[in-house]
């Protein structure tokens, strides 16, 4: 007889059910933790918390725990391939999603090469411009494929230095829930990466309008969500990155539409 | 409440005792003797020959390698290029997958190579142990994340990779440069047949099992010891495209000679002479670490090696006193002790030529300052020397020492400090150190160096590209750069 597992959130390096006591069953056999509005507050607050930390580490840094985390998840690819419905699909989702991870791990380091300019100024100015992480972004998993989807938009967050509060599909979080026990194992300070399941209408509202989120990686929203959630986030002026046709292809671009881009001047002359 | 006033001459004069701290060697296995990596696989030389390979700090031979011969090294290539054939074709996330691996497999295996690479080199342990095997680890790990980006690297260029690289290094830092050289070139697609220094094989032997602990296809690396015959063999091979050499400026013309008309990609990192200017507004203290870094680090084995110091006239005094007072408080001795500072010579023909430099200083009129300390019986050991009364013409102020001397001059403005700096045929490195950001900046537009430490000097980075003006070489290794210099470009 096997040991079964209690599903749960992943928050601020913990795994915890709902505050509410709330579940539902997405696949009609497992109970997943549906989180609620102070769930969600409750990760952004941890996120908030481990942002100077991850977004100070050295690039070099971050990379070796992305790469961790592509290590761990290698380690589990068949139990993942089972989450998924068993398969050669879902083995090669799980086969990308653990190159999605390192194929990250390198850009940590590259991003400033990528995207960053010196600019030649008319006068006795060194003027240079460089990417900087946004701060806490909230990332909304596509419903499919529950596993890759979800971590396409994590690791590009991820990479240039964001935390992340991600909302798992909805239909299928059990590997966004199982991811959490990766990433736990991966060397993210506590608070990085947040993962909650739960009910779209009833999160999206929050997260869109939480005055201390920066940005939301809308991946997974429908036209009508997409709309509500760019309204609500005029309210602090949040970024929003609207899924698109290129939001399948691996390109640093994904990680610094989540970024700013920061300009420094300083006289030359002796 | 007065605050006593703490006898500060006897405090500076008073030489620190330390319990010896030896780091453990007994976790190392070094064979008797080594054969040569080629294909994969540890072959005998056809030469026949091998030749001892010296800890400088003992003068023990701990062990003999394969001196390998013209044939050996055409096997060499020609695996190489065997190997070329599929290795260029595999997918860029699968050679990524491969530097990642050699990465991961020498953070494992880090002290291990650190003190290997303390007994072949003579270099201190806590430097080998916190600089070469951490930064020749990390720069695998950089180049491993663009092997599965070359298009975003180059867009529009098609990069293409060029061949069988042909790769010579140094002894000064053995494994760091084996990983500057290896790296981006296994990123971009191309394989290696690489030499190392004479006195110094035993970090890319032990790289060479790393290798195939990693699984990595045959012949894409070749290792192949000898001396300089053996490295001109390597480089005059026709079956090479890419020819990377790191060593002295004499070495690169002559190569640079030999592959002229052969349509060979040249790069040369070669030598310096490097000035490190102080101005008046400098943090003193800070500046004086940086002065110690810059030449004694390493024993003063670095091309890109602070070694004329420029001095503001104005605060020469109160420098130079710092400055003897904290030579004072070096530790120079066994290489293996982590309470090390400046570790044995690289090799007796090395320490001979350190000795002939100085002694032409001396002989030319220079004033010689060194510490008291007390060096080892056997080995090969140079205190820690700095000449003043250096006039711009003597040799030491325009010869590479490669060694723990430090030349003094002076100047008097900006512009002098710029006219004096440049006034020498290298040009890989410089360092500034002033209060002024903008003098820093207008100091930099000025110096004709590759490379330019403000505030700081010596430091490296896998993301940071290196390589020299003038008579320093061409072409840069680290970051973006360094991949260009593996690539075929449209």
């Amino acid at each position: 007889m096997d040991v079964r597992k209690t599903y749960k959130l992943y928050a601020a390096g913990e795994f915890v059910r709902s505050e509410s006591g709330r579940t539902y069953k997405p696949d009609g056999q497992n109970n997943v933790p549906r989180s609620s509005r102070k769930d969600l507050r409750d990760m952004v607050k941890a996120a908030r918390g481990a942002f100077p930390g991850w977004s100070r580490r050295t690039a070099m840094n971050r990379g070796q725990v992305l790469y961790r985390v592509a290590e761990m998840l290698d380690g589990r690819r068949a139990e993942f391939r089972d989450l998924l419905g068993g398969g050669r699909a879902a083995g090669r989702q799980v086969d990308a999603a653990v190159e999605t991870w390192v194929w990250y791990a390198g850009w940590t380091d590259k991003l400033h090469q990528f995207a960053g300019t010196v600019n030649p100024v008319a006068g006795p100015y060194f003027n240079f411009t460089l990417p900087e992480p946004t701060g806490v972004v909230g990332v909304v998993a596509p419903e499919e494929p529950a596993l890759l989807g979800l971590v396409r938009r994590l690791a590009a967050a991820l990479c240039g230095g964001n935390t992340v509060v991600a909302l798992a599909s909805e239909r299928a979080p059990l590997a966004a829930l199982t991811l959490g026990e990766v990433l736990a194992t991966s060397d993210f300070p506590p608070g990085v990466v947040n993962v909650l399941s739960g009910k779209r209408e009833e999160l999206l509202p929050w997260l869109a309008s939480h005055m201390d989120v920066n940005a939301i990686d809308a991946a997974g929203c429908t036209a009508d969500q997409l709309g509500q959630v760019q309204e609500a986030a005029a309210g602090n002026l949040k970024r929003v990155v609207p899924p698109g046709p290129g939001a399948e292809a691996l390109s640093p671009h994904a990680g610094l539409d989540l970024m700013e881009f920061k300009t420094v001047w300083h006289p030359i002359g002796v | 409440m007065a605050i006593a006033k703490r006898p500060s001459t006897e405090m500076g004069q008073r030489l620190f005792e330390y319990a010896a701290a030896p780091e453990a060697t007994d976790h190392l296995k070094i064979a008797d003797s080594y054969a040569l990596f080629v294909g994969g696989r540890f072959v005998e030389p056809h030469s026949r020959r091998r030749f001892a390979t010296v800890n400088p700090a003992t003068e023990e031979t701990l062990s003999e390698v394969a001196e390998a011969d013209e044939t050996d090294v055409d096997r060499a290539v020609t695996a190489a290029a065997d190997a070329f054939r599929s290795w260029s074709r595999l997918s860029g996330a699968k050679r990524a997958r491969y530097i990642f691996r050699l990465s991961r497999l020498m953070q494992e295996r880090a002290r291990e190579l650190a003190v290997l690479e303390t007994m072949d080199g003579g270099k201190p342990i806590k430097e080998s142990r916190d600089v070469d095997v951490p930064l020749a680890a990390a720069h695998f790990f950089y180049y491993a994340g663009w092997a599965d980006k070359l298009e975003w690297a180059f867009p529009n260029r098609r990069p293409r990779p060029l061949g069988v690289a042909a790769q010579v290094i140094p002894w000064n830092f053995p494994l760091l440069m084996l990983a500057w050289k290896i790296a981006p070139a296994l990123a971009a697609g191309n394989t290696v047949v690489l030499k190392p220094a004479e006195t110094t094989p035993l970090s890319a032997l032990a790289f060479a099992d790393i290798c195939q602990q990693a699984d990595l296809p045959p012949g894409v690396v070749n290792i192949v010891t000898g001396a300089g015959s053996t490295g001109a063999a390597v480089v005059g091979h026709p079956g090479v495209g890419k020819v990377a050499f790191t060593g002295s400026t004499e070495v690169g013309k002559q190569i640079q000679r030999a592959t002229a008309g052969s349509g060979k990609h040249l790069t040369l990192e070669l030598g310096g002479k490097a000035a490190n200017i102080v101005f008046e507004d400098a943090p003193l203290d800070q500046a004086i670490e940086g002065i110690v870094n810059g030449i004694y680090f390493n024993q003063g084995h670095v091309c890109c090696a602070g070694s004329r110091l420029l001095v503001q006239e104005s605060i020469v005094e109160p420098l130079l006193a710092k400055l003897k007072s904290r030579l004072g408080t070096l530790r120079v001795g066994d290489p293996l002790d982590k309470n090390t500072d400046v570790g044995a010579i690289n090799s007796r023909a090395q320490l001979e030529k350190i000795e002939g430099l100085v002694n032409s200083g001396i002989e030319e009129g220079a004033e010689i300052y060194q510490p008291e300390c007390r060096l080892p019986e056997r080995g090969y050991w140079f205190r820690p020397t700095i000449f003043t009364n250096v006039a711009q013409s003597y040799r030491i102020a325009r010869e590479e020492i490669f060694g723990p001397v430090l030349s003094v001059l002076t100047f008097r403005t900006p512009d002098e400090a710029v006219e004096k700096a440049n006034n020498t045929p290298y040009g890989l490195s410089a360092g500034v150190w002033t209060d002024k950001g903008s003098r820093i900046l207008w100091l930099v537009e000025r110096m004709r160096a590759g490379v330019v430490w403000a505030n700081t000097f010596n430091r490296f980075d896998p993301t940071s590209p290196f390589g020299g003006y003038k008579e320093s070489g061409f072409g840069r290794e680290g970051g973006l750069h360094g991949l260009a210099a593996y690539v075929e470009l449209s």
